[in-house]
């Protein structure tokens, strides 16, 4: 089982993550989007730890619920909207539950992913961070370091990719060859999922 | 890259202090980012309220007054506001009489100003919304995120604010705003990248002797590079993709945007050439504003708008204006 200090742990993680490979976010950023992904997530992630730390949410739903507000208070751009979205939409899918299984989390999650879809309108293929999050939730059944796995895997798959949403669709097939910053970002949510399990 | 500045995590703040201290017209809340016509609400008006991300001044908070916007609301650099600087926007300036949002095409801008409008609604704020999309370099398809809000965006402001300060209702105003985007188109140019405070080098490399074709105002690449050209050949290009983009029946305005590092001096030679290429395509031209009003921080270059206007919008252009970036007839 899944308890309310696993999700904190998930969310250090993953603050702890985005902080580290902030430049190298930016970077990807750079060639086809306006280089500020690093910076934004880092600004939202760090947000994330504070609030949590202060205002101390007690269950699983409600630690993500939190996190996706603030993201969505701080972030700004797409991307805090698009995961301030997953987040409260899989905190709210756990509800109340003091504790979750894993295979209700898988489920939260899923739901978490088609409500970012619905929101920005992405599918599978337009090298966004679809292409990390949907492999991820498709893997979770197998275990935290499967998703982890297949995540990564997602994120470098979109390199040959041209965008079809999002700033990086503008350039056209300028945008095909490099790696897309949305996927490698949602990767390092996922990755924290298993580093939270000690994985 | 040396810059201005003292640490690029405070630009932003520390640009809003400035703005504060030059224009005791606005309210400038720097902590929630959020700069408010002083006289705000104004009994009656419908308010405006755009925003988006910081690095185009003086778009949007230099839009700010009688005339134009009630509210804008800057985010971080290149980055669209977030949901509760829109929804603070919204309470401070509206009247009762609604509020109407001019968001530029961008997913994060559309997304944040579409969560701000719930917030605000939950409020009991009437909310409209008019998205600008004139960027004729992008083809508006399924395969993009449509076109992006560059240049328009000043017409739209100007002239549904006109309409606005005359006291015309919510759905008028809107009606206005739409009207002005579909009118209008834009195409812009890159003769270097810019610079962003947190990245601190170019956004993409440009070799000299070349420039970037089609760029929007986020120091993003364009979608075509070529040898560089004059400004007559430049002129040739722009003009050519808008008209070839839209037919003028009525008269245009025209407005002639500096990226924010082309000197005014290049920008009126272009503009020269501009007007030859309107005049040898029997375009008849109604006003022309020339100058660095929808910028992408440093980035040299230029972008051009037409704006084709009917007798009513031509008036609601020439109607009075004060803010910090355009001013006229008060």
């Amino acid at each position: 089982m899944l308890d309310a200090d696993f999700f904190r742990r998930w969310m250090t993680a993953t603050a702890a993550a985005v902080d580290r490979e902030a430049e190298r976010l930016t970077a990807l950023d750079s060639p086809i989007g306006d280089a500020d992904h690093g910076s934004n997530l880092q600004r939202g992630f760090t947000a994330v730890a504070t609030t949590l730390e202060k205002e101390d949410p007690q269950t699983p739903g409600a630690i993500l619920m939190l996190a996706g507000r603030q993201l969505i208070s701080t972030v700004g751009g797409a991307s805090g909207p698009l995961y301030g979205t997953l987040l409260r939409r899989t905190g709210k899918a756990l509800g109340d539950a003091g504790e979750v299984s894993e295979e209700q989390f898988a489920q939260a999650l899923r739901t978490g992913v088609d409500a970012v879809m619905v929101l920005g309108g992405a599918a599978p293929g337009d090298k966004t961070m679809i292409d990390a999050l949907v492999p991820a939730v498709d893997a979770l059944g197998d275990g935290f370091t499967a998703a982890r796995a297949a995540a990564e895997e997602g994120a470098l798959a979109t390199t040959p990719l041209q965008a079809r949403k999002g700033r990086a669709s503008y350039l056209g097939e300028r945008s095909i060859g490099h790696q897309d910053p949305g996927a490698t970002s949602s990767a390092l949510l996922i990755a924290g999922l298993a580093e939270a399990n000690g994985e | 890259m040396r810059m201005l500045i003292n640490v690029a995590e405070n630009v932003v703040a520390d640009a809003l202090r400035g703005m504060a201290a030059a224009h005791p017209d606005l309210v400038v809340d720097v902590e929630n980012r959020v700069i408010v016509r002083r006289d705000a609400p104004v009994a009656g008006k419908v308010a405006l309220i755009s925003g988006g991300g910081s690095g185009h001044e003086p778009l949007h908070g230099g839009f700010v007054g009688p005339g134009m916007l009630s509210a804008a609301c800057p985010g971080e650099v290149f980055t669209s506001p977030v949901p509760d600087q829109m929804a603070r926007a919204a309470a401070a300036v509206d009247s009762g009489a609604g509020v109407l949002f001019i968001v530029k095409n961008y997913t994060g801008d559309v997304l944040n100003f579409d969560m701000a409008a719930e917030l605000a609604e939950d409020e009991g704020i009437q909310v409209a919304k008019v998205l600008v999309n004139d960027d004729v370099a992008v083809t508006d398809s399924l395969y993009t995120a449509g076109r992006r809000g560059t240049g328009a965006t000043l017409f739209v402001e100007k002239i549904a604010g006109a309409a606005a300060e005359e006291g015309q209702p919510l759905e008028r105003v809107e009606a206005i705003g739409r009207q002005v985007n579909e009118n209008a188109r834009s195409f812009g140019v890159a003769l270097s990248a810019c610079t962003t405070p947190a990245k601190g080098s170019p956004t993409f490399d440009l070799p000299p002797g070349e420039l970037e074709l089609g760029i929007g105002i986020h120091g993003e690449p364009g979608r075509e590079r070529r040898a560089m050209m004059t400004s007559r050949e430049i002129a040739d290009f722009a003009v050519g993709a808008i008209l070839d983009d839209m037919t003028p029946r009525n008269p245009v305005l025209v407005l002639v945007n500096g990226m924010g590092g082309t000197p005014l001096l290049e920008l009126y030679g272009f503009n020269a050439e501009v007007q030859r290429v309107l005049a040898e395509r029997g375009v008849a031209v109604g006003h022309t504003l020339v100058g660095n009003y929808v910028t992408s921080l440093d980035m040299a270059g230029a972008s051009v708008t037409l704006c084709q206007v009917d007798e009513e919008l031509l008036r609601l252009w020439n109607a009075p204006v004060k803010t910090p970036g355009l001013r006229w007839g008060i």
